[in-house]
């Protein structure tokens, strides 16, 4: 007998998606977000990628936890869960269990997601659940107002390290990586086309989708990442990485990133020791090369990575566990509860 | 052949001892079942170390398990045993206290070499200095018999020693005229694959059986004439997998899907164990990285609409306290299985304790009410299991289920429910997109619809933020907030309107009135029938329901002149009663590991009724 989820799917079934808009994405709650930040980007760009992923509005869930970020799922039109702090993935974990046909969708913050949620987050790493995580990550705790946070530069000076942060920050792309993530990628709140492409591939990718978005708090962390997204410095400080490209940047496009050993270097594409065919072409289905690309964050000498790291495919959770619960259907039939009661060792009283 | 005579009994209890690498759990489990079978009415305790397999021979090493069985009713697994079979000396030596004046008591002597009594803190071999007097004592060379009985099928020496555990199981079966079919049988079951394992066994429990009936040792074997139980098909069954099955009775009788999240934790990971098994009943278990994600993944899969339950024990509760308050705070059903054990902290993870009541109606920030059922024996964890899955799901809360690990791992005789006879749970999901607000709520029940992702037109948004009433919008507002608290308890309260009255078992008034709840009922109900047979004024109550607790139960409380809680606490239940009812009652408090023996009650009793 069809369990009575099983009827409201069939019910409801997958009609052909109707027309929408990044309009009917948005909730009748007013957005209360401190004006300029960064998160109302991530806001808009998902707002207008969703139309585009053909899923009827009802069937998707965005799931959060505490911070900022976390705020997210009151804004998108769609079912939504404010839990509780660092908890996100492992709700979203046992939604996407009970209910495979829902898209889900996991916001967080550099503190829910790789603080106080650190272990949940790598665990759905490996687990590999059809969920999509996007990271907003300022390097700052702004719902508590400014302490430094795990991805903090050492030496920042914030109100809980007000002679400097003495700790050493997470990467957060290598950590998911080092937790075999099938999908890792990074973008930039002030580059919407790069996020709208990331983000509907990473809706696209079958198995956990990690999106580390650099994400400026301009309260409590203002201009963290300045260097990378603003126009004047940008692009001598930012390597786009993508699939079967070589590794060019530099504002005349007269850079690039060579592999000397396993080590990435830069080199000029103007004094004419080195060609383009010299250059580090990315796959971005080598998880080697994921690493030694992640790798580069943090690295003064070298521009930062953005775009996806890697895109692999690798069995998902909930399919093979439904797979496992087909199979002992087959083998045993649908399970019978007065059977399974009267089973085993038994005895009649008269 | 030695002559035999045979007595007969209404009730024994007997005791296996040994080091926790002996099979001794197995060897009593196997006992009790063949017993079961026989139509005997039942109770066990294991009693074993939270080390797997400890140093061979120490005294911490030793692991136990009772059964008592008899013709008669039987509610507790034995104040004391009658017989103990000893596989060593630090077996002898913890389990001696235990023993009747007279008892029997079997021993291995190659468990009482030099080594062996040294690491048990024996100077003299207590077989040689006379200190055993008081008892009937069997010496018997079980190791030596073992090897004898396999000596040509060339296995090695560890698995030679292995199999004496079916020695000494092959002497018992003897010595209480029980069958060893259905034991042979789960030998060659469970063995399948390892031929020569199956031949050892099987070839051990029947030398066991031989030699007591062959030798002179033993002069007197015993009958134990099955018990007069209502009629009916029997199991037996542990308390642990009867909270699995009720879980899945539940689940079939809302026709939904059953979602398990849980972290491993001794001792309620036999739930986990159990519910892992029947994939084919469409039961889905995931073994979280932690208790957090444990519980948190359950709160998911209720909202996408299945029965979400966590099982763990008291240490797993305290971790799970923050998503509690969100299951409270988000209004979706949850069942949290809180098999019970030692505490505070690490504890005893072994061994049973019902200290965790306080915690389950106030471990929380805020006013977070829970309602909590509570199983009286291993059976009946099936029926509030059922319960407490009824009511999360007509209530959307989140529901306490307490067990501990004496029910979880003990066991007794099922008469196995009519399923097809249960009542179904009725479970509506809202559908209707008209006037659909998240916190609108049931009339009569206060409850909040169950809308779930997947329906069209009922999208919305819930979380831990306080919500406002109806449109569950968030809201900080001081006259909203003081609302929805109240609206949250008033909620639980009127559960109070659908669970049974509370009935004194004995008489409706008198002298002396025994509260219990939880895995006390049946010490409980031994100490005062005993009390009743003598003629005394002595009834006994117990609360299956314990937030809210039975409308009643004050009237019943008032009509006696003293109320007794015993507790394996310092007094939680007590507490409550006393501030609710003000009651001067009083608390009988045991914080052993170990559960209540029903003299220890039916002495508290006699100084009552004494006046003393």
């Amino acid at each position: 007998m069809a369990t009575l989820v099983e009827e409201l799917i069939a019910k409801t079934g997958s009609p052909a998606a109707e027309k929408y808009t990044a309009k009917d994405f948005q909730s009748d709650q007013d957005v209360r977000w401190c004006p300029g930040c960064g998160d109302y980007s991530i806001l808009a760009q998902t707002q207008r990628i969703m139309p585009d992923l053909g899923i009827p509005r009802h069937r998707m869930a965005f799931i959060s936890g505490i911070g900022c970020s976390s705020r997210f799922p009151y804004y998108m039109n769609t079912y939504g869960f404010h839990s509780i702090h660092g908890r996100a993935t492992a709700v979203a974990s046992g939604l996407k269990l009970a209910r495979p046909d829902i898209s889900v969708w996991v916001v967080t913050g550099d503190g829910d997601g790789f603080s106080i949620g650190g272990n949940h987050m790598i665990h759905l790493m490996r687990r590999n659940l059809d969920i999509n995580v996007l990271l907003f990550n300022n390097q700052i705790y702004g719902l508590t107002k400014g302490q430094y946070s795990p991805t903090s530069e050492m030496g920042k000076v914030t109100k809980s390290t007000p002679f400097g942060s003495i700790d050493y920050p997470f990467n957060p792309a290598s950590l998911c990586l080092g937790a075999s993530a099938t999908f890792v990628a990074r973008t930039l709140d002030r580059d919407p086309k790069h996020m709208q492409a990331t983000l509907k591939r990473a809706a696209d990718h079958k198995g956990t989708s990690f999106i580390e978005v650099y994400q400026n708090c301009n309260v409590f962390n203002d201009g963290a990442f300045f260097q990378f997204t603003e126009k004047e410095t940008k692009e001598d400080n930012v390597v786009f990485i993508e699939h079967g490209k070589p590794l060019v940047f530099g504002k005349e496009h007269d850079k690039g990133i060579r592999l000397n050993g396993f080590t990435p270097e830069v080199v000029s594409l103007k004094d004419g020791k080195f060609s383009v065919n010299d250059l580090l072409v990315h796959d971005e289905k080598d998880t080697t090369l994921s690493f030694i690309l992640a790798d580069m964050t943090y690295k003064p000498h070298l521009p930062r990575p953005v775009g996806i790291f890697l895109a692999i495919e690798r069995p998902v959770y909930e399919e093979e566990m439904v797979r496992q619960i087909q199979f002992a259907r087959q083998k045993r039939g649908e399970g019978d509860m007065a059977k399974l009661l009267n089973s085993g060792e038994t005895w009649v009283v008269q | 052949m030695a002559e035999k005579t045979t007595k007969s009994l209404q009730e024994v209890t007997i005791r296996f001892a040994g080091d926790s690498g002996d099979g001794m759990q197995l060897t009593g489990t196997q006992f009790t079942n063949t017993t079961a079978i026989l139509g005997n009415d039942l109770s066990t305790l294991p009693d074993f170390p939270a080390e797997i397999r400890a140093p061979a021979g120490t005294l911490f090493g030793v692991s136990g398990f009772q059964i008592h069985f008899g013709s008669t009713e039987i509610n507790t697994p034995g104040d004391a045993c009658d017989v103990l079979v000893s596989m060593n000396a630090a077996a002898l030596k913890v389990n001696l206290g235990s023993l009747v004046d007279g008892g029997v008591i079997i021993v291995n002597t190659d468990g009482f070499n030099d080594r062996n009594l040294k690491l048990a803190g024996y100077q003299n071999s207590p077989l040689k200095d006379g200190s055993l007097s008081r008892y009937q004592v069997f010496e018997v060379d079980i190791s030596k018999m073992t090897a004898l009985a396999l000596k040509d099928l060339s296995l090695s020496s560890k698995l030679v020693d292995r199999s004496k555990n079916f020695f000494a199981l092959g002497m018992m079966y003897w010595m209480y005229n029980r069958p060893m079919e259905p034991t042979i049988d789960w030998i060659n079951k469970k063995f399948h694959n390892k031929p020569e394992i199956v031949e050892a066994n099987i070839r051990v429990l029947k030398a066991g059986w031989n030699y007591s009936e062959t030798t002179e040792i033993f002069a007197v074997r015993y009958q134990v004439s099955p018990a007069k139980l209502a009629p009916g098909r029997y199991r037996n069954i542990t308390g642990n997998q009867a909270a699995a099955w009720g879980l899945m009775a539940a689940a079939k009788k809302a026709n939904l899907d059953l979602f398990l999240g849980s972290y491993p934790i001794t001792p309620a990971s036999d739930i986990l164990h159990e519910l892992s098994i029947y994939k084919h009943f469409g039961v889905k278990t995931f073994q979280a990285e932690d208790e957090i994600a444990g519980i948190t993944s359950a709160i998911g899969a209720a909202f996408g609409g299945a029965l979400g339950v966590t099982t763990t024990s008291g240490p797993g509760v305290a971790l799970k306290t923050e998503a509690l308050g969100l299951a409270v705070m988000v209004e979706l059903p949850l069942v949290v299985c809180n098999i019970q054990r030692g505490g505070p902290s690490t504890g005893l993870p072994t061994k049973t304790e019902q200290a965790d009541l306080l915690q389950s109606l106030y471990g929380r920030n805020g006013e977070a009410p829970i309602p909590i059922v509570a199983a009286s024996t291993p059976a009946d964890c099936f029926q509030m299991v059922f319960e407490a899955s009824r009511i999360a799901l007509k209530y959307m809360t989140p529901v306490f289920f307490l067990s501990d690990g004496y029910l979880g791992n003990g066991s007794e005789p099922w008469l196995i429910p009519d399923f097809k006879a249960m009542p179904d749970i009725s479970v509506k999901f809202r559908t209707n997109a008209e006037g659909f607000f998240p916190y609108s709520r049931d009339e009569a029940t206060l409850t909040r619809p169950w809308a779930i992702p997947g329906t069209p037109g009922l999208e919305h948004r819930i979380g831990g933020l306080e919500k406002q009433h109806i449109t569950g919008n968030v809201n900080y507002e001081p006259q909203n907030h003081e609302m929805m608290i109240k609206l949250r308890a008033e909620k639980v309260e009127r559960i109070a309107n659908d669970i049974p009255l509370a009935e004194a078992e004995g008489d409706a008034q008198g002298d002396v009135l025994v509260v219990g709840w939880g895995s006390t009922y049946g010490a409980i109900r031994t100490a005062v029938l005993r009390h009743r047979e003598k003629g005394n004024s002595v009834s006994q109550l117990h609360i299956h329901y314990l937030n809210p607790l039975p409308k009643n139960l004050g009237e019943v409380l008032y009509k006696f002149k003293h109320v007794l809680v015993p507790e394996l606490n310092l007094g939680q239940l007590v507490k409550v009663l006393r501030a609710k009812y003000l009651v001067p009652a009083l608390g009988l408090n045991k914080i052993q590991g170990l559960p209540f023996k029903a003299i220890e009650i039916e002495k508290k009793i006699d100084e009552i009724l004494k006046g003393k």
